[in-house]
């Protein structure tokens, strides 16, 4: 009885010793800022700041090739933790948010077939473009939504996609998963936004969606001497580089294709 | 001989027996630029042109490019963006008919083939715009210019046509086996080929008695009746029926020395090289139990499809869906303005109750669909990966070798959209391929 304990005890003991010397000789250097960051990162591993996971952004920033602002997710508290982690000061950054260029639901937008098949807008595109009359709209099939880490896109019951700004990081998961290529990232603060995406001109865009930009150029005229909507190729666009904020506007526009959105004006996840 | 899989569904070939009739001439015509596989033509006429039929309307842009011809003599009203059998919008040639319907004067008759030099027949049949007219519309002088280091050693006529419902090869081939023959001669003569082979599935016995019979001694051509299942049409499916010859993944009929033609497309070398008459019409077959008079027609390209079904009796009240081509690999039509293509095979009219929705339950790995893969694949393991987004594995189950015939997806008990799911995962392969070329 004893013999046996005594050998296992001894045989423990002995691969104790290995691991422990192996670990003394073996060790790798590592920049203990690196884990420090990781902690104060969301640890969501999005993928918004382009690299593979929050541990690969957080050897970046030690390594110098990022700075704590390009993680599209982090408040600014986190952010300035990470930034004092390296000793650096913040530089600031405007928070954005997506925005789906599109509210051509079921009750506004024609659909032009009967779409029977995969749930998923990829797939939907590769049948004619979609079965939505109007090209560049919201297929409604939510590959948005499923892109999302952070559960910040729903469907509406009326079948188009929308983001909810509160819990929008902005990190452009689902600007790239967009087939239709709707979706863009806007700057928190912009208030006036054209919902639409539609190139085309006149009576046929009417019939596609009764909320289209129909390219009339009312918005483009309201800001003569400093164009902050501009219509090209019949679709009137935001400057977000100096967006409008004036809720006149949202009257101005004979479908509604211009809304006015509260997104929140300070970054941060709820 | 046979192929491994395939499937036998219920043929419908109801208008075997119906001769093909000729369509009026109508007051407009829509020719699309984009006809073809490969690159659409540079368009070389402009509004308020007077066009003769058979006239240019595109230079043809590359290689893999032919041009299109105008249908009819008349007037061009437009040249725009035009409902198209893709689904979007595609730039097309509007043409308003003058009523007379007088050949382009650019017209000129070459002669007998026989007495051509192969690389001249070539071009006189790109010149005229032919392509593959079993559906997939590949530019034919491509396919007879093999590289030098792909010796052919076998013709093959295709006149499978396993596609149910369709019947238009059909019926060329028992209503004109003399010009098909011809057409089999010219392509072998640019080929240098001297054996050829004919194969038409058992379910049409009169046509290749009708092709046995007008051969003529000079031409030596072996006949096949082969099984009908389908897809015997398919290309590589042929080959392997007729010589045992297996195309390897990812290579095409030329890797085992053989060229393989659609009987309609032989008869448009003929024509355009004997009349120098380029491609302006082709067979289809319309059929269904939705159009009221289902028939063989011969129909102009660019005839708009409202148009071709009022030549058929129009729809029935309870039609519900229209395909272009056959119900295995057509592509449904949603505005009937789309006008007819050289690829156009068939339009094939359905109402409600013949029309099967998908549910698209999970995969019960039950393996039907691996026994009815022609290309060998596993269906049922792609679906999912596909499904799940895991597309980097796909190349490893040979995606890119599926040839969409839609035999896995006949058989999936569970409803699956096998072959949406594959063309999805055919693309995001592709969108993966340059990248990793970049990294190698």
């Amino acid at each position: 009885m004893l013999v046996p304990i005594a050998a296992l005890a001894g045989l423990g003991l002995l691969s104790g010793l290995g691991l422990a010397a192996a670990a003394r000789v073996f060790a790798v250097e590592g920049d203990a800022r690196q884990d420090e960051i990781a902690d104060l990162l969301p640890g969501a591993n999005c993928g918004g700041c382009g690299y593979a996971g929050c541990a690969d952004f957080a050897g970046a920033v030690v390594r110098g090739d990022a700075a704590a602002a390009d993680c599209p997710v982090c408040d600014r508290r986190s952010a300035e933790l990470v930034a004092a982690v390296m000793g650096l000061e913040l530089d600031e950054r405007e928070p954005q948010v997506a925005l789906i260029l599109c509210q051509g639901d079921d009750h506004v937008a024609a659909r032009r077939y009967r779409y029977n098949g995969l749930a998923s807008c990829a797939s939907a595109v590769q049948l004619g473009g979609g079965d939505k009359a109007c090209g560049w709209g919201c297929l409604g099939l939510g590959d948005c939504q499923a892109a999302c880490a952070f559960g910040a896109v729903e469907m509406t019951a009326a079948g188009v996609a929308r983001v909810l700004p509160a819990r929008c990081t902005g990190c452009g998961r689902c600007v790239t998963a967009c087939p239709k290529d709707i979706i863009k990232l806007v700057p928190k603060s912009a208030t006036v936004h054209v919902l639409c995406s539609n190139h085309g001109k006149g009576a046929g865009v009417k019939k596609q969606c009764s909320v289209a930009c129909l390219g009339c150029r009312k918005c483009e005229k309201a800001f003569a001497e400093d164009p902050r909507i501009v219509v090209s190729d019949f679709l009137a666009e935001v400057d977000y580089g100096r967006a409008p904020d004036d809720p006149a506007l949202v009257d101005l526009c004979p479908t509604g294709a211009i809304v006015h959105v509260e997104q929140g004006t300070e970054g941060g996840t709820p | 001989m046979k192929f491994a899989g395939g499937i036998h569904p219920a043929y419908h070939k109801d208008t075997a027996a119906s001769t093909t009739a000729t369509l009026p001439l109508l007051p407009r015509y829509v020719v699309p630029v984009a006809q073809h596989l490969g690159a659409p033509g540079e368009v070389v006429v402009a509004k308020g042109d007077a066009v003769g039929r058979g006239q240019p309307l595109t230079e043809p842009r590359g290689f893999v490019s032919v041009p299109v011809h105008a249908p009819t003599s008349g007037t061009v009203t437009s040249v725009k963006e035009l409902p198209h059998p893709v689904g979007r919008p595609q730039l097309a040639v509007e043409i308003e008919s003058d009523g007379r319907d007088a050949w382009w004067e650019g017209i000129t008759p070459h002669g007998d083939w026989r007495t051509l030099e192969p690389a001249l027949l070539k071009g006189l049949i790109r010149d005229a715009g032919v392509v593959g007219m079993g559906g997939a519309a590949f530019p034919t002088h491509v396919k007879l210019s093999p590289p030098e280091d792909k010796p052919i050693t076998a013709f093959l006529l295709n006149g499978a046509e396993c596609e149910p419902y369709l019947t238009a090869d059909h019926r060329v081939m028992v209503e004109q086996p003399a010009a098909v023959l011809e057409g089999v001669g010219l392509m072998m003569r640019v080929l240098g080929v001297t054996a050829g082979h004919v194969g038409v599935e058992s379910n049409k016995p009169d046509a290749l008695a009708a092709l046995r019979d007008a051969c003529p001694r000079d031409l030596d051509l072996a006949f096949h009746l082969l099984e009908t299942k389908y897809p015997q049409g398919s290309e590589k499916h042929l080959i392997a029926a007729v010589t045992g010859r297996e195309v390897p993944s990812g290579g095409l009929p030329m890797d085992v020395g053989c060229v393989v033609q659609n009987v309609g497309t032989a008869v448009a070398c003929v024509e355009a090289v004997r009349d120098g008459r380029p491609m302006t019409e082709r067979v289809a077959t319309v059929t269904g139990p939705a159009v009221r008079t289902p028939r063989n027609v011969r129909v102009r390209v660019g005839t708009p499809l409202t148009d071709v079904l009022a030549f058929c009796g129009g729809l029935t009240a309870d039609a519900a869906k229209v395909v272009l081509g056959g119900p295995m690999m057509g592509l449904g039509q949603f505005d009937m303005d789309v006008p007819v293509l050289k690829g156009t095979s068939g339009v094939l009219c359905l109402r409600e109750r013949d029309v099967v929705l998908f549910e698209g339950g999970p995969c019960i790995r039950c393996g039907f669909c691996v026994d009815a893969c022609p290309m060998g694949l596993v269906p049922s393991a792609m679906g999912v990966l596909s499904e799940r987004g895991v597309f980097a594995d796909l190349p490893a189950w040979h995606v890119t070798d599926c040839i969409e015939c839609g035999s896995c997806a006949y058989v999936c008990p569970s409803r699956r959209p096998l072959v949406q799911l594959f063309r999805r995962g055919k693309a995001e392969v592709r969108a993966l391929q340059p990248k990793a070329a970049g990294a190698a």
